[in-house]
Order: structure tokens, then C-alpha cells, then sequence
């Protein structure tokens, strides 16, 4: 990756105004669950006196129904789906890397096998085998960074391989065979390289996808497991008190929303910084 | 008699596309020596650049090595293991491609893609090979060597990447350079300052030298021993002074008669061969130039063998079939 594509990112993100409040958006998000320690209530100390309180100077975003400080569950939450969105994205980048560059560069039946393995696992309809799953393993978030990633992989290796496949054509990987390159370290040197803006760009979308789908199976109970919260399972305990505590459900459900569309702008100036002919007709 | 380094017999390499099997290279056979510089010419599509991969093992699906025998230092290479090959490519025979812009991976450094091929064959650390590639730069003609090998390649001019690219193929001391037309992205300054350095390095490390090129000045000044190919087949062999004071085949002569002369200042119209190269998706039977050649006769319908015309020379032409030995003109 070289500076000049760096650049073209700072630029594209500091010219488009969305770009810069996603950014900076996430980065206060990021922060604030980092330091969530720092505040001064513990996120699972139980109150019944002042449960179910609305924002108040006191609780900024209330308390729920256990009298427990939301601004507080709400930072921890963060920290959960936040590294299950970048954990899972992580797992889902690597085997989506592997398989997409074995794929597109060795080619003929290996390529064929690997991706009617791909077409096979994106035929099922991945949420309900991951419910399946995680009925039958040990709810927690290694579990759930897995799972996810396991079933987020094959978009990054579709987009990969066709990557692989025209930058193998390319006189330098050639010539780095002519030289005595083994296989491996030429995908790792000259290939892997080569396409990372790709891969960055996919990555960074998989993390929302990877934040919704945390969200989801927490919602539904099968995600983080209490006193431990996420988004999602604060969305599940909020809704028994949708009527009596609005604010239960705003926050965690805003957050999410904003999370998912921050990640999705960010993916999206990537991808314009990145692209040899972007908006602003910069040659490669 | 030197040593004889390599030698290519009945090579046959097809490229099986959706049209059908395209024949890039139809039966090549020659040796070389060590320390020999062989010329190879021809028009495009005539089948060098497919023959110098053949030789390296490149040739990727959809194409392949039909038949024939490449013996490399009394080895087959075509029996050897990919493992096998890997020492030997880069090490022993090295390749320098046609195009320097893209032989260099854009989003690796100099020193990085150096430094690579230099710890793969020699074993060496990676201080030690920064030491070898800054050896190598200051041998090919490049300044301050240090700092080159911290920029990327769209830092550098295309004689800068290909004086690097040389550096790289140099950088085991091979017994055999391919150059697949080294000097045609680069422009005619540039291009024999590359050919001075190659002849320069060729006598100081004492490699043989396959030069492929469609630059007959190139062939003249440089090589030994030519090889004309044209149609995937070698149309007349010999040392480059015979052969082009005297060419004995049709198509060697079209093509000098092709060239402008500066000899005698007087203006000459050039003299182009008429038609154009053979479908190689469905060769002809018979001598692949027949349809262009000024001399065609019945005859040419069958392909010709190789007549011996000297001791040093043989074409593929029925011309010099009754004078074995004799001259034509």
C-alpha cells in the first residue's frame, strides 16, 4: 500500500462532510468503550429504587429496569459489538483472503471446488444456521465472532479471487516465477498486496454487516449472555418496556443504526479513494 | 567445440483456446553453448516469446508443451518438479522481460522485489542482500543505489526499471540470460545503452545470451549465431555475418530487403513482404511463408526439412534442396 493511495483517502474524506462525521462519529464511539471504565457507576450494580428512570442530569440516558445506569450499559454494549463487528471481520478477511487468492490463482479444479463451496454456503440461509449453531454451542462472544465469521467470509472471497485473477495475468507475477518465486510467497508478496484496498474495502463493510448480525442474534437471545450486554440484547430486554421506557429502546437502537452507517460510509469513501478512475478523475 | 549448455529439440507448445489449438511454436530445435549470444528474430506472432517461456516452464494454462526435449546442462527440464525448476529459474537461467513498467510490482519497493530473489537463491541474510542488490545497481549504471532501493518503480524511468530488472536477473550470476526483447518500451538513447550494458555484463559474468527481438540492427550488433523464426518454426540458422550478407531463405531476405540502407546514399524504395503471417489456429501443410514467397513453387506445398547449406548454417526452404553447399543468389 503506498502513501499516494493514503492521501487520496485523507482527501476523499476530509472533501465529503458524511465521511468526516462517520469517521469522527466512530472514533468518539471507539473511545467512549475504551474508557467506558472510567465512568463512575458499575454497568451491572442493581438498584431496584431507581429503576426504569428517565435521562436525567444524574443517569444521561436513564436507567433500566433493574435500576442500572444505561449510559454505562450502553458504553460496555459498545465494547461488545464493536469487537464482534472487528473480530469477526478479522475472521471473516483471512479465510475469505485465503480462499479467494487459492482460488483465482491456482485455478482449474481447486478454483472449481472452492467456489461451489462458496455458492453452497451462500445458497443456505446463513441466520438460521447460525441459530442452529448457537443453539448448540456455548453462547459468548468467541462463539459469536466465529459464527459470524464463518458465514461472512464468501462475499470477500468472490470479490477476491476475481481481484486475483487479473492481477496473476500481470507481467510482474510472471516475471516473479521467472525468478524462482514459490507459489505462496507470491500471492503473499506480489498478489495479496496488490489487492488490499479491495480487501480493506470489504473488510470494513463486513464489520457492519458483522454489527447487525451480532445485533440480531443477541436480540434473539443467542448472543451475549447476561449481566454482559450488546446492543442487541439490551434492544431484547428493552422491548418488555417499550411502553413504560421509551429510552430503552432509543439508544441501543440508534446506536446500532448510526454504527452500521458509519461503517458503510467509511466502506464507501474507501472504495471512491481507491479506485484507479475515482469521482474526481484521478488517473491511477 | 565449447561446452554445450542448452539444447531445445522438436519443441511444440499450443495454446487450446475456444477457437481450437492455436500452434505458437511447431517443432524448434537448437543448441547453445556456453557463453554464446544467440539472436532470435521474427515478427510478432512468430512464436519467440512463447519459445523463451517453454524453455523457463512458464507456459500457463490454457497452454502447453506438446512435445519435445529442452535438455538444460545435460538435465530434462521438462521432467523436473515445480520445486526442481524453482532453483533453477532465477539462479541458473534468468529472464528479463519486454516490458519493464510492468515486470516490476507497482506496490513493492525496489530493494523489497531485489532483495526477494537474492535471499531466495543465495541464501543469505537480508543485510547481506541489501548489501548485493546495491552491488548489482552500481554495476548496472544506476547513481545513488541506496536510495533507489527505498522508491517505488513509478519513481523511476522506464531505462532505470530496466537497467533494475537486469540488476535482478544478474543477481545469481545465471549461466543463461533469455532478454525477451529487452529495448522495445524503451526509446532508441535508452535502448542501446541498455545493449552496452548487456554486452558488458555478458563478458564480465560470462553468461550465454538469448536475445529476442524483431530489431535486426539489434541482432547484428549483438549476436553470434541468429535464429530466424517465423510461423512457429525456425525458417534459417546461422552466424548473424553469413546470414545477413548472404540470406538463403525467402523470408530472411524479405526481411532485410525490408530495412532501410544507408550504404551508398542513394534512395531506395523499402521493399515490404506482401501478405500476412499464417493462421497458426490452422497452419498450413506445407512452408508457412509459400503464400508470401516470391519463389513459391509447386513443392512448397509439402513442408520442407532442413537443407545444410555450410557447415554452419541450415534452412527450411526447398530452394536449396539440389545445391547442399552451393550458393543461391
Amino acid at each position: 500500500m503506498n502513501k499516494r493511495k493514503w492521501n487520496g483517502v485523507k482527501r476523499e474524506l476530509f472533501k465529503n462532510k458524511y465521511a468526516l462525521m462517520a469517521f469522527v462519529l466512530l472514533i468518539v464511539f471507539l473511545i467512549a468503550a475504551l474508557f467506558a471504565f472510567l465512568s463512575p457507576f458499575d454497568p451491572n450494580k442493581m438498584s431496584i429504587i431507581d429503576k426504569l428512570q428517565s435521562p436525567n442530569g444524574k443517569h444521561l440516558f436513564g436507567t433500566d429496569e433493574y435500576g442500572r445506569d444505561y449510559f454505562t450499559r450502553v458504553l460496555y454494549g459498545a465494547r461488545v459489538s464493536l469487537a464482534v463487528g472487528f473480530l469477526s471481520m478479522i475472521v471473516a478477511v483471512v479465510i475469505g483472503t485465503t480462499v479467494g487468492t487459492v482460488s483465482g490463482y491456482f485455478g482449474g479444479w481447486i478454483d472449481n471446488i472452492l467456489m461451489r463451496f462458496v455458492e453452497v454456503l451462500m445458497s443456505i440461509p446463513s441466520f438460521f444456521l447460525m441459530l442452529l449453531l448457537n443453539a448448540y454451542m456455548k453462547p459468548g462472544i468467541t462463539t459469536l465472532v466465529l459464527i459470524i465469521g464463518f458465514f461472512t467470509w464468501m462475499e470477500i472471497a468472490r470479490i477476491v479471487r476475481s481481484e486475483t485473477l487479473s492481477i496473476k495475468e500481470r507481467e510482474y507475477v510472471m516475471y516473479a516465477k521467472a525468478s524462482g518465486q514459490s507459489s505462496f510467497l507470491t500471492i503473499t508478496k506480489h498478489i495479496i498486496p496488490n489487492i488490499a484496498p479491495t480487501i480493506i474495502i470489504a473488510g470494513t463493510l463486513n464489520i457492519a454487516t458483522a454489527i447487525l448480525m451480532e445485533s440480531s442474534l443477541s436480540f434473539l437471545g443467542l448472543g451475549v449472555q447476561q449481566p454482559n450486554s450488546s446492543w442487541g440484547s439490551m434492544l431484547n430486554s428493552a422491548q418488555g418496556y417499550i411502553g413504560e421506557a421509551w429510552h430503552l429502546t432509543l439508544f441501543p437502537g440508534f446506536l446500532i443504526l448510526f454504527t452500521v452507517l458509519c461503517f458503510n460510509v467509511l466502506g464507501d469513501v474507501l472504495r471512491v479513494a481507491f479506485e484507479p478512475k475515482g469521482a474526481n478523475g484521478e488517473k491511477k | 567445440m565449447a561446452e554445450k549448455l542448452l539444447e531445445v529439440v522438436d519443441l511444440k507448445t499450443s495454446f487450446y483456446t475456444g477457437a481450437g489449438e492455436v500452434q505458437a511454436v511447431r517443432g524448434v530445435s537448437f543448441q547453445l553453448e556456453k557463453g554464446e549470444v544467440l539472436g532470435i528474430v521474427g515478427e510478432s506472432g512468430s512464436g519467440k516469446s512463447v519459445m523463451a517461456k517453454s524453455i523457463m516452464s512458464l507456459i500457463q494454462s490454457p497452454g502447453k508443451i506438446k512435445q519435445g526435449d529442452i535438455t538444460w546442462r545435460g538435465e530434462n527440464l521438462l521432467g523436473k518438479s515445480e520445486k526442481q525448476l524453482r532453483a533453477i529459474r532465477g539462479n541458473e537461467i534468468s529472464l528479463i522481460s519486454q516490458d519493464p513498467m510492468s515486470a516490476l510490482n507497482p506496490v513493492v519497493k525496489i530493494g523489497k522485489q531485489m532483495t526477494e530473489v537474492i535471499i531466495r537463491h543465495q541464501r543469505v541474510g537480508k543485510k547481506e542482500a541489501e548489501k548485493r542488490a546495491v552491488d548489482l545497481l552500481g554495476k548496472v549504471g544506476i547513481s545513488s543505489p541506496e536510495e533507489r532501493l527505498k522508491q517505488y518503480p513509478h519513481e523511476l524511468s522506464g531505462g532505470m526499471k530496466q537497467r533494475i530488472m537486469i540488476g535482478m536477473s544478474i543477481s545469481c550470476q545465471p549461466e543463461l540470460l533469455i532478454a525477451d526483447e529487452p529495448t522495445t518500451a524503451l526509446d532508441v538513447t535508452i535502448q542501446s545503452q541498455i545493449l552496452n550494458l548487456m554486452s558488458a555484463l555478458k563478458d564480465k559474468e560470462q553468461m550465454a545470451l538469448i536475445l529476442i527481438t524483431h530489431d535486426l540492427g539489434v541482432v547484428a550488433e549483438n549476436c553470434e549465431r541468429v535464429l530466424v523464426m517465423y510461423g512457429g518454426l525456425i525458417m534459417e540458422e546461422g552466424p548473424v555475418k553469413e546470414l545477413f550478407q548472404n540470406p538463403k531463405h525467402p523470408y530472411t531476405e524479405g526481411l532485410l530487403r525490408s530495412l532501410p540502407k544507408r550504404s551508398n546514399g542513394v534512395k531506395e524504395r523499402l521493399v515490404p513482404i506482401q501478405g500476412s503471417p499464417p493462421d497458426l489456429l490452422n497452419p498450413p501443410q506445407g512452408c508457412p511463408f509459400a503464400d508470401r514467397c516470391p519463389y513459391v513453387m509447386d513443392k512448397c506445398a509439402e513442408l520442407p526439412p532442413y537443407f545444410k547449406v555450410d557447415s554452419e548454417r541450415k534452412t527450411m526452404c526447398w530452394l536449396h534442396e539440389s545445391e547442399e553447399g552451393d550458393n543461391h543468389e
